[in-house]
């Protein structure tokens, strides 16, 4: 341990904590940029700099361990001087425009600005005299004139997701953040994750909104404006209204998107417990072909939900895209259903329902407008908006979420199991999915305490478990006593190491559920700003009490569920499905 | 009568023996003999920071790693300075020797130079003289390999952590300091930078023993060193002289009657105005001592014809393209040193605005991740202390 | 024009398939080709197994790593302090006359290439410059122009 003084503050620490951790510790609170918990130290920004007696300079204090014996001041008169010009500086090669910025409110360097608040400008403005030139891809924005350098994103792209989509470029005055050869996200290997702009301290990146557009068509009269909201948003949604992390705000959800003035309020979930009846069947169709037709098939079989991982994968492992499931993800089932069964059953005219949907995602803009996505005869989902656009339209309507009353969702596909809404986690797409093959196959239910699968829970970056079948059904009698190995993989760069084991020919798994963000959905790239493994815990934490209270735990017990196979789809696997709710994907570049 | 410089004679003093006699006598000797040598010889990194050079092969040798590397930081890209080009055309077997030293100290078997992209031409030589080194390498047993790691163009890159990073492939963006690249350097391992010269005073000091060394050296400066002497000179070129001589000898001997003013240390380092030549000494600062200055070697001469505005502006247009730019004060501040100055000139700016610039000058000392940043501060703040009015009419 | 994919080939052969050649690697195509263009960059990226954003951050951060098009020849004159004092004014003049291009075009013929940089370890022999890694020192308005016209005839010839 290291004993040290903090503003004259004794503090005893572990050896390799840095004076930033260790202020903490007391509660002193030194401003950051470029520091972030779930990314490798930069020392950049400079703005956390602090006073060490004895050292003639100031040091970084996210950069610098605690040492014994140390005195530091992290707010004396040197200090705050200095972190008063960087903040200028900063801002002076800024595009100062907050009332036209999208993180208004909710920005790192605004909150800085305000500390350190100046009448006027210090320095000569450096920001306006440069061209700049917005990247408005389908799902990103990016705008550099807003960009302070601090490398969070590039960190991002390389620590967490393995992609390296993005560098720092030139030197000097002349650096600058970018893609390759200064292309847009679209051209680029760029997966749409928007892990970068979870993690961006200022408005330079974000994700490209659409809220605009919805509203539009919310108050066209002709229009039939359905909405549906995927799992992990109603725990993170209370977050932009003050709520703690965690807070589970399903039901003023419902309520707030009825006064937004949605036609009709449903549920993705109900699309991930379609998701689960398609891949489960999927999965014991491949053993099946497998193990009794020897034929040759891709195996372990790998979800398709998260289209950040599923574009990921097509830049770099094109060569295995067989190992994808073909199922859509929830998002697009729901789409294709919406505009086919549900317009069936409401009589409504499909090509007047708009379909948007609510998702912790910004690589579900991207997928709703992939050509493929048309199987309904329209564009099957015409808008993907963030959980955090979601929110500012119901603070542009004037509602205050904490106030509402708790709803529910419309029927037809307003109906969930448990085993839906725990998609949101990573883990949960295996855990539900496994939920229903093994009741498939032994017609018993799956043998873990209160059906919690606690193997695949948690924020490990790969976890794994081993599902044994006996007592099979004689139909799958072929699977009597397998053990089937599963994995789960959260973040890409988790994701490349089942791949690379794969690619080796050496993986001992069948089934592997792979999430493109960190914790899965609710650390997903569209989420509330911040979000570090503490609230990445609280979001997963409601989200297991959510499946525990719902009476409904399986995905093929889900009432609509049956409901849609009797009346609509029929079967499994059958036409209906195929044509609606299985896709295929697309080799792409891989620099 | 004023008195005078002192010519030195270690690094290009005539050596008859036999090229690697002493790299062969030297390997005898137990690495801690050699460490203990070099910090009795009071040796200090010629790159311009003065580390100790026996203390930094010490950490090194210590250090734990299953491989070491030798790093000579033959990047010499300091405005004014080209005494390392001299070393490695006149004798590069001296600079050679002392990285075989330094390999056998600190355990490493693995070494490059890192060789600045506008000394290419020198490659060809250079490369030769690392095959016969090798040969002799084998003779000797020490099992040591040098290799030629060739620059691209960017100043930063010969800060040490910088030049680790472009030498791994990667952007000569500097390193968080700790850890030190004794600990964690090229591809993480314990890793020894030294400057051209200070290879080739290890390995004169094993040559001539610690006490001869210590010999060289006024003012209580240790050792001879390299001055790269330009600019308003009767005399341009490298000199070998002894460390501790005065800004005012140096002028004496190399101005040409007129000097108004004198760089030492390049850019980065200081400019020292005529009425303190006489106070200023050139070597390495005890604690606080402001009137010693540090240099790798750089001296540039301006004589009254100079306008200090246009020497500050050239200096200015150097850093805010030679920044590594990752950092904030050093990327930005570099620009707005630069426009703010022209805008005082121009009378866009009153001349009050220096005063700002000065302190953003010194917070840039303080707050800059590296040595480039946080040397910005030494030419602006000492130009604007004696020049003030050339900057601002 | 040589065989490009080739010329990546032996250089990954010689430098070998580590994140360490890649400067070696790009400043081997610098030489055959005077620039990176993207395509070029793409490939070492292939070659490497590293991205393309990896490529391009780490080329442009170095100034002799061209990534536009340059002449045959790269002429890089010194523009730091002691150059400048030294007349490095009248060294890029002349050569704008001469070459009728101004500091940073490459003449119609793709010849030439003007570009300034920074000190170049000349200092004591100021001017000076480099054409394509040549030193050039001492300049004066004579020289330049009987260096250009030594440059301009070895191509007749
Ligand atoms: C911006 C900057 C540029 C530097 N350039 C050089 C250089 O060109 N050559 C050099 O030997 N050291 C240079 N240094 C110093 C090195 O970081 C390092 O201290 C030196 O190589 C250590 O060797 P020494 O102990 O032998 O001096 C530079 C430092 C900074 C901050
Ligand atoms: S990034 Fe932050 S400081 Fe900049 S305009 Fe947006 S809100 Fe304001
Ligand atoms: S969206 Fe994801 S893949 Fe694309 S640049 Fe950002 S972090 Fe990288
Ligand atoms: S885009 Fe955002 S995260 Fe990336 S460097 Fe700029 S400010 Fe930082
Ligand atoms: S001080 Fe300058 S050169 Fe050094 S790290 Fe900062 S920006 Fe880069
Ligand atoms: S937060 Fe420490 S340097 Fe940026
Ligand atoms: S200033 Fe031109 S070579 Fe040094």
């Amino acid at each position: 341990m290291i004993t040290l003084k903090i503003n004259n503050t004794q503090v005893e620490v572990p050896e390799g904590t840095t004076i930033l951790e260790a202020a903490k510790k007391i509660g002193v609170e030194i401003p950051t940029l470029c520091h972030h918990e779930d990314l490798c130290v930069a020392g950049n920004c400079r703005v956390c700099v602090v006073e060490i007696k004895g050292r003639p300079r100031l040091e970084a204090s996210c950069a610098t361990p605690a040492e014994n014996g140390m005195e530091v001041f992290t707010h004396s008169a040197k200090v705050r001087n200095a972190r008063n010009v960087i903040t200028q500086l900063l801002l002076s090669e800024h595009a100062e425009e907050c009332t036209l910025c999208y993180k208004n409110g909710n920005c790192e360097l605004q909150n800085l600005a305000e500390e350190y608040y100046h009448d006027d400008e210090m320095f000569i403005d450096l920001a306006h005299e440069r061209e700049h030139r917005i990247d408005k891809s389908t799902a990103l924005r990016y705008d550099p004139s807003k960009c302070i350098r601090c490398q969070r994103c590039v960190r991002t792209c390389a620590e967490i997701q393995g992609v390296n989509a993005l560098s720092a470029a030139f030197k000097g005055k002349d650096m600058m953040i970018t893609t390759f050869m200064e292309k847009t996200f679209g051209e680029v290997v760029c997966t749409n994750c928007g892990q970068c702009v979870v993690h961006c301290p200022t408005g330079a990146l974000t994700e490209r909104t659409y809220y605009d557009e919805i509203w539009e068509a919310i108050e066209d009269p002709d229009k039939h404006v359905v909405v549906n909201t995927a799992p992990s948003v109603r725990v993170a949604l209370g977050e932009p209204f003050g709520l703690e992390p965690g807070t589970i705000v399903t039901g003023q959800m419902a309520a707030a998107l009825r006064r937004l003035g949605f036609d009709s309020v449903l549920d993705t979930d109900f699309a991930a417990d379609l998701t689960i009846i398609e891949e489960g069947n999927e999965f014991i169709q491949r053993l099946k072909k497998k193990f009794v037709d020897g034929e040759e098939v891709a195996l372990p079989m790998i979800t398709s939900c998260s289209p950040g991982w599923v574009k990921f994968i097509e830049h770099m492992y094109p060569d295995l895209l067989d190992h994808l499931s073909t199922c859509k993800s929830p998002q697009q089932m729901f789409g294709a259903l919406a505009k086919t069964y549900y317009a069936e059953k409401k009589g409504i005219d499909p090509a007047k329902i708009v379909s948007v949907s609510i998702m912790p995602c910004t690589a579900k803009k991207f997928e709703a407008n992939r050509p493929e996505m048309k199987s309904s005869g329209y564009q099957d989902i015409d808008a993907g908006l963030t959980t955090r656009e979601l929110a500012k339209m119901i603070k542009q309507a004037g509602i205050d979420l904490t106030k509402l009353p708790e709803e529910d969702f419309d029927s037809i596909m307003g109906e969930s199991s448990g085993a839906g809404v725990i998609f949101g986690a990573t883990g949960g797409v295996m855990e539900a999915a496994l939920r229903t093959v093994y009741e498939i196959i032994t017609g018993r239910e799956v043998p873990f305490r209160h059906l919690d699968i606690q193997p695949v829970r948690g924020l490990d970056g790969v976890k794994e478990a081993t599902i044994k079948f006996e007592n099979c059904k004689s139909e799958y009698s072929f699977l009597e006593g397998a053990e089937v190995k599963v994995a789960v993989a959260h973040g890409l760069r988790n994701a490349r190491k089942i791949m690379d084991q794969i690619k080796e020919g050496k993986s001992p798994y069948l089934f592997v559920e792979i999430m493109a963000c960190p914790g899965g959905c609710i650390g997903g790239g569209g989420q509330p700003i911040p979000t570090n493994d503490e609230i990445r815990m609280k979001r997963i934490e409601a989200i297991y009490r959510e499946d525990a209270g719902k009476p409904i735990r399986k995905s093929h017990e889900n009432p609509e569920i049956k409901q849609v196979y009797e009346e609509f789809l029929k079967k499994p696997l059958g036409e209906k499905s195929h044509k609606l709710l299985h896709t295929h994907y697309t080799k792409r570049n891989r620099y | 009568m004023a008195s005078q410089v002192k010519r030195a004679e270690i690094i290009f003093a005539p050596y008859s023996e036999y090229p690697y006699k002493i790299l062969g006598e030297a390997l005898k000797k137990s690495p801690d003999e050699i460490i203990e040598a070099l910090i009795q010889s009071g040796l200090r990194g010629r790159g311009g920071a003065g580390f100790p050079t026996g203390l930094k092969w010490k950490f090194a040798k210590e250090a734990q790693g299953d491989e070491k590397y030798v790093v000579c930081n033959a990047d010499e890209g300091e405005p004014g300075t080209f005494k390392d080009r001299d070393i490695l055309v006149k004798v590069p077997r001296k600079m050679l020797s002392g990285m075989g030293i330094c390999a056998h100290v600190i355990g490493a078997k693995k070494g490059f130079i890192y060789l600045r992209a506008e000394y290419d031409y020198l490659k060809e030589a250079l490369q030769k003289e690392i095959d016969f080194f090798h040969q002799h390498c084998e003779k000797y047993g020490l099992d040591f390999h040098v290799e030629i790691k060739s620059g691209a163009g960017a100043y930063v890159v010969g800060e040490e952590t910088a030049l680790l990073n472009s030498a791994e492939g990667k952007r000569g963006e500097p390193r968080n300091k700790p850890p030190f690249p004794v600990t964690e350097g090229y591809l993480n391992k314990p890793t020894v930078v030294n400057n051209v010269e200070t290879f080739v005073n290890a390995m004169m000091v094993c040559r001539i023993g610690a006490e001869e060394f210590a010999k060289y050296g006024m003012r209580g400066q240790k050792g001879s060193k390299l001055f790269s002497i330009a600019g308003d000179t009767t005399k341009p070129g490298v000199y070998e002289l002894e460390l501790g001589l005065t800004v005012e000898e140096l002028v004496n001997e190399f101005g040409d009657g007129n000097t108004k003013a004198v760089q030492v240390g390049g850019v980065s380092g200081f400019c020292v105005p005529r009425a303190k030549f006489k106070d200023k000494t050139i070597g390495f600062p005890g604690k606080d001592d402001v009137n010693y200055i540090p240099t790798g070697g750089s001296i540039m001469l301006f004589n009254h014809t100079r306008s200090m505005y246009h020497v500050l502006e050239n200096y200015l247009e150097f850093f805010e393209e030679e920044s590594c730019g990752q950092c904030t004060p050093c990327r930005v501040g570099t620009q707005q040193l630069l426009k703010g100055i022209k805008a005082i000139k121009k009378g866009e700016k009153d001349p009050e605005y220096l005063d700002t610039l000065y302190k953003l000058a010194e917070t840039m000392k303080v707050t800059s991740k590296c040595g480039l940043g946080q040397s910005v501060a030494n030419s602006f703040c000492s130009i604007v202390d004696e020049f003030k009015e050339e900057i601002i009419y | 024009m040589p065989d490009t994919t080739k010329l990546i080939e032996n250089l990954v052969e010689k430098y070998g398939k580590k994140r360490e050649s890649l400067l070696p690697i790009l400043k081997g195509i610098i030489e055959e080709e005077r620039y990176l263009s993207e395509e070029r960059m793409l490939e070492v990226a292939k070659a490497l197994d590293i991205s393309g954003a990896e490529v391009y951050g780490t080329a442009s951060f170095y100034s002799f790593i061209d990534l536009k098009p340059r002449g045959k020849h790269i002429i890089r004159v010194c523009k730091t302090i002691v150059c400048d004092m030294k007349g490095k004014n009248e060294v890029i003049k002349t050569i704008k006359d001469c070459l009728g291009i101004d500091v940073g075009e490459t003449t119609t013929d793709g010849m030439f290439t003007l570009l300034q940089t920074n000190c170049i370890g000349q200092c004591d022999h100021a001017p000076a410059m480099l054409i394509d890694g040549e030193v050039y020192n001492e300049l004066n308005a004579e020289k330049v122009r009987n260096i250009i016209k030594e440059y301009k005839l070895n191509r007749q010839n």
